[in-house]
């Protein structure tokens, strides 16, 4: 699971007002490189939740990664943004689709509810007497 | 759950042609487990990992990437940014998407769900054989992605578990799930619908599959009042069943703003001659 997931991602527990976001507590996680493509990028960050992205961000032991305000989308078009480590184009596309959480636990952040990421995969399931009505 | 049991190697193998003129496809062998024909430009997606609990990729997942192939043209022009499959089973329709839209590169992410968990452990190995990514997620049907995902998915493929079964059989986990779909089929399609429908961008596209049982008709006027034109992209009858891989689309001209128009007989009428639909309906029926 990937941060952009983890962005997208609320708790349905019983008892959750929002259930959202869901705290992330990381084991293991591993980098895996991937072509940045400013189009895809610029298309999600309004979309994204940036508070929750850069909390994910801290709680991969990553504080540096993302800055406390969203980019612009200049920034993401910048000349050469591709190629520049430090660009905020590649720091978003890090942050969303380069980390990849292996194990861990997302918990909601209103019942404390856990739900496992194993091999990579969340379990979102709910008993049926814990779903929210 | 014990981690190896999902790890025996199978021999049973899909093919994904990657032909993209869609008129060739009908002189291809059948896609069965059991064909030996072979065409040229042809990947092939191979089961890596399977699992009693876990439903391998049959006749109704290869018309699904059949039908998703007839349209690589389209999907490749529509760019999607993010294209989901809902019970996705063995990976084996999520990861042809993934490899026949390789060329958009990051530019589209990939998202896939069931609520078995052998399931996702068995797609997440055949994507990562395929060399292609989705974020894999455990869980029933959209649960816990409606809110932030609302409008956001331009893509969403699904083969539903479609079966007429007793309505008790949904509430297993197992590979029933796959497949039990309670009355006429339709049980757990309609709890589908609608959460498409959230996840649905402005321009996006679904696409799925129905078996005559399910009335896929009913399904289609059913998702024109809430907007959405439909046509049939293919259908094909094996021994069993007669299935439709159906695809929806939101229409202006469908769904409230024209409810009004589409009582008149009339209108009803242009609605379905748009379609391919109502005579190819006719003609295989």
């Amino acid at each position: 699971m990937r941060l952009l997931t983890h962005n997208m991602l609320a708790s349905n527990a019983r008892g959750a007002s929002t259930g959202y976001p869901l705290k992330l507590q990381v084991v293991k996680w591993t980098t895996k490189e991937a072509e940045p493509n400013a189009d895809f990028l610029r298309g999600m960050l309004p979309k994204l939740d940036w508070a929750a992205l850069v909390a994910a961000t801290h709680s991969l032991g990553l504080p540096g990664l993302l800055p406390e305000s969203p980019p612009t989308d200049a920034e993401l078009s910048a000349d050469g943004a591709a190629d520049d480590e430090g660009s905020a184009l590649r720091r978003l596309h890090r942050a969303l689709l380069e980390i990849h959480i292996e194990e861990g636990t997302l918990v909601c952040p209103d019942t404390e509810r856990c739900f496992p990421i194993s091999k990579g995969v969340p379990n979102m399931l709910l008993h049926e007497d814990e779903v929210r009505n | 759950m014990a981690g190896g049991d999902s790890a025996a190697v199978s021999a049973v193998e899909g093919r994904l042609s990657e032909l993209s003129t869609n008129s060739e496809e009908k002189g291809l062998p059948r896609r069965g487990k059991s064909s030996s024909g072979r065409t040229l430009n042809t990947a092939q997606i191979q089961l890596v990992a399977s699992h009693p609990e876990v439903y391998e990729p049959c006749d109704d997942s290869f018309a699904l990437v059949d039908a998703l192939l007839s349209d690589k043209a389209q999907l490749l022009t529509l760019k999607p940014r993010l294209c989901m499959e809902i019970g996705c089973g063995s990976g084996y329709v999520i990861t042809s998407l993934a490899i026949m839209l390789r060329q958009l590169g990051s530019g589209t992410q990939y998202l896939a769900t069931d609520i078995n968990q052998h399931a996702v452990e068995t797609t997440q190995a055949t994507l990562e054989a395929h060399g292609v990514h989705a974020d894999v997620i455990a869980t029933d049907i959209v649960s816990g992605l409606e809110k932030r995902l609302h409008g956001l998915v331009d893509v969403v493929v699904v083969n539903p578990p479609y079966v007429p079964t007793p309505e008790e059989e949904i509430e297993c986990n197992g590979i029933a799930s796959s497949w039990a779909g309670g009355l006429n089929g339709r049980q757990v399609i309609d709890r589908i619908l609608p959460a498409v429908r959230e996840l649905l961008s402005e321009r996006g596209w679904l696409y799925m599959i129905a078996l005559e049982d399910n009335d896929p008709l009913d399904i289609c006027h059913l998702m024109n009042e809430k907007g959405y034109a439909s046509r049939v992209l293919l259908k094909r009858c094996t021994e069993e069943e007669s299935l439709y891989v159906l695809k929806f689309w939101q229409d202006a001209a469908s769904g409230t703003n024209a409810s009004h128009a589409a009582r008149s007989p009339r209108s009803e009428s242009s609605w379905l001659s748009q379609l391919p639909f109502k005579s190819l309906w006719h003609k295989n029926a």
